[in-house]
């Protein structure tokens, strides 16, 4: 099942094509990356889901139904842009956000301080934002973007703004979030931050997605294989299918060899082969990351 | 619509809130009063004080009798010696009338220490006219009796019978209300029309606008803005008109009439000669009389009713203006160079009630300048006494088809400039916005 399925969504602005025939599906209870450079149109594709701008062509749909201004209350955002009222207190921000998601007073209020001291901000509550340190205030935002309970949170360049600790923090609790059965969308350039958390990804590049699906799968369709082999004692190889990239010296007689296999062997069959050979220390395979996938990708498509 | 109301009440009392709004609301209505007060009474406890005046009269013509303005002292000459034991006396002033023909009476001179006032130099002037004039008319054969009787002091009642049943209007006070309220909107134009303009810079510049827009319509909380700013507004104006009413009324108690009231009496009777003083002194009471009849026959239903119908109206018209510039710029140093078209027809609305309106509220051009939108807030506010019942109604009409139009162009702008950062902007972009799909 899938929570969010957007259709063939074109946007242009004036002369400017943001997004060209988009289509992505985000699974249920899925950590998904929707990753791309700076100006990729992740943003405008953000905005449309939050119905902040409309496309020009395509559909959205959430839980199987068109995207309406109900969908507002089950949609968590959190902008690359972070801010808040300056001048308005704490507690007053978060009800008044978590009202405007369509919380009654009553709840908004309850649920406003429950995420105050889940953070550790109660101390806060009455103070200004202004007066707020930025990491209490990138807390605070944190807590506005999910207090309402959303089943889609989508999060926008978020570990950018945040600092280590609550980077960590905020991603502990996306984790969590994500057990009670939230759909988290990441949105980020900067792809190693997002890789083990996510288990989807959809990549956009110049206003085209490029390449969507599980992590996993992408993964293994870009997979190389290439073992990392750590060894004692140097060997050399002569056999069909198989070349030594590379050969380094660790420290005295320990190596680590890099091996490149054709699709047509196995590991195990390699690993066979090498036993009489060498002393295996340790064998694995390279992965490659998101984010040489990435870049394979991009340049791929930029031969063409 | 429940998410307006949201908005509408964040904005109303986020400011009302504020001790700047509570100090401004409860200090101007006491500083006003008590300007006006202090100044009639320092001008009051001026007058008071006698002037001595030495008068060297050659004429031997002119028969000045002191008041409590003025103590004349009858010297003799020459001219020389006056002037010197004037200077060494502390007399006010040494009044020189040179042997003079009553027809033409030139060369009078008065010498003093100090500058006089133009209103001390007017009131001395008056009574040696008067003197002269009585002399005159003795000359002419006139008894002193008669000339008395020549002095009457009338005041016209004005009855307004167009709506059908006789109303006595006072045309001062009404106009005077009316003109007060077109200013009072001019001036809320400016003070609250900024504040919008401030308030969406603030969403846009702390970036809280995307989170905001990403729960309601753009439109919505533009309207939310403005609604809210508006209703501060009107209860600034309401406990502002409370509290000045009730300071009048106990300013009044305490003095018995207004300090302005009883400085433009004490001038006025300053030019009359003492024979018209006493006939003014009985006509003053029925004068009283009659303005709080008047003030009592004030259509209050319809001056609240068209003014709370302008303010608004008024408002939204240029208040959705105002948030779309806010919308276009980053910071407040950007929006100057879209001040300008906003607040010209605010100024020229204000200029034309004073100019135009003022000298004829019924003149063509003032009846067809107060249906135009973009001045009728103002202007019609100033003639509300004087207008048919027909132009209220055409004005009203233009009003809310000018707000219409205006807020829904600057909901267009508005949509696309709270996105927009660190784009130069200018009236192409803005327009391109304004026509932009979606």
């Amino acid at each position: 099942m899938n929570i969010l399925e957007a259709q063939n969504i074109s946007k242009s602005y004036a002369g400017h094509t943001a997004l060209n025939d988009v289509s992505i599906s985000i699974p249920n209870q899925s950590i998904f990356g929707l990753l791309g450079p700076n100006g990729a149109g992740k943003t405008t594709l953000i905005r449309i889901i939050n119905q902040i701008i409309e496309p020009d062509q395509g559909s959205i749909t959430i839980n199987g139904e068109a995207l309406n201004q109900n969908h507002i209350g089950l949609i968590g955002y959190l902008p690359e842009e972070r801010g808040l009222y300056k001048k308005m207190k704490v507690g007053e921000q978060l009800i008044y956000l978590a009202q405007l998601r369509g919380l009654p007073t009553k709840e908004a209020k309850e649920k406003s301080k429950f995420w105050i001291k889940k953070l550790g901000l109660s101390d806060w509550w009455g103070k200004k934002v202004e007066d707020l340190s930025k990491g209490m205030a990138q807390k605070v935002q944190f807590a506005s973007t999910v207090l309402h309970e959303p089943e889609l949170i989508i999060l926008d360049e978020p570990f950018s703004g945040f600092d280590p600790v609550n980077a960590n923090l905020i991603k502990d609790e996306i984790l969590e979030l994500r057990d009670k059965g939230c759909t988290i969308i990441f949105s980020t350039h900067r792809m190693e931050s997002v890789e083990q958390l996510c288990d989807h990804v959809a990549m956009i590049n110049q206003s085209e997605k490029i390449l969507d699906g599980k992590k996993s799968e992408v993964k293994a369709a870009f997979k190389k294989n290439v073992f990392l082999l750590k060894h004692k004692g140097s060997f050399s190889l002569e056999e069909n299918g198989v070349t030594i990239e590379s050969q380094e010296i660790l420290e005295d007689d320990y190596y680590e060899t890099k091996l490149k296999m054709d699709g047509a062997h196995a590991p195990n069959e390699l690993i066979q082969k090498l036993l009489s050979k060498t002393e295996i220390h340790g064998f694995i395979e390279e992965e490659p990351s998101i984010n040489d996938i990435f870049i394979e990708k991009v340049e791929g498509g930029n031969h063409e | 619509m429940n998410k307006v109301f949201l908005i509408v009440q964040r904005e109303f009392l986020s400011r009302v809130t504020k001790k700047s709004f509570l100090l401004v609301t409860f200090l101007v209505p006491l500083i006003f009063p008590s300007v006006g007060f202090l100044v009639g009474y320092l001008a009051l406890n001026d007058d008071v004080e006698q002037k001595v005046i030495r008068v060297y009269d050659e004429s031997k013509s002119i028969q000045l009798e002191s008041n409590e303005r003025f103590s004349f002292e009858a010297v003799e000459g020459p001219l020389d010696s006056a002037k010197s034991r004037f200077n060494s006396s502390e007399d006010f002033g040494l009044l020189h009338v040179p042997d003079i023909n009553m027809f033409e009476p030139k060369g009078m001179v008065l010498y003093t220490m100090d500058n006089p006032s133009l209103t001390m130099k007017n009131g001395l002037e008056n009574r040696i006219e008067s003197v002269i004039k009585a002399n005159k008319l003795i000359s002419m054969s006139l008894s002193k009796e008669k000339l008395d009787s020549l002095n009457t002091s009338v005041s016209i009642k004005t009855i307004n019978i167009s709506e059908g049943e006789e109303k006595e209007t006072n045309s001062g006070l009404s106009a005077g209300i009316g003109m007060v309220a077109g200013f009072l909107i001019y001036f809320f134009l400016f003070a609250y029309g900024g504040q919008v303009m401030q308030g969406v810079i603030e969403e846009k510049s702390s970036k809280i606008v995307e989170v905001i827009v990403s729960t309601v319509k753009p439109f919505q909380l533009m309207m939310g803005k403005v609604l809210g700013i508006v209703s501060v507004g009107i209860l600034q104006i309401m406990i502002w008109v409370v509290l000045i009413g009730a300071v009048m009324v106990g300013a009044r108690a305490f003095v018995g009439t207004s300090p302005q009231e009883k400085m433009m009496t004490e001038v006025q009777t300053e030019m009359l000669d003492d024979a018209t003083q006493e006939k003014i002194e009985s006509s003053k009471e029925e004068k009283m009389a009659q303005v709080m009849d008047e003030i009592e026959g004030l259509p209050f239903t319809k001056i609240i009713v068209s003014f709370i119908f302008y303010f608004i109206g008024g408002f939204l018209l240029y208040g959705a203006l105002f948030a779309a510039v806010g919308s276009a710029v980053d910071t407040p140093a950007d929006a100057q160079q879209f001040m300008v078209p906003i607040m010209l027809p605010i100024i020229m609305a204000l200029f034309i009630l004073m100019v135009v309106v003022q000298k004829d509220p019924n003149s063509a051009s003032s009846v067809w300048l107060s249906m135009v939108p973009f001045f009728s807030p103002i202007i019609m506010m100033g003639r509300m006494e004087y207008a048919e019942t027909w132009e209220i109604i055409v004005s009203m009409l233009c009003l809310v088809g000018g707000f219409a139009f205006t807020i829904w162009m600057a909901g267009r702008i508005y949509r696309v400039g709270i996105l927009m950062h660190g784009s130069k902007v200018n009236y192409k972009v803005l327009w391109k916005w304004m026509t932009m799909k979606g």
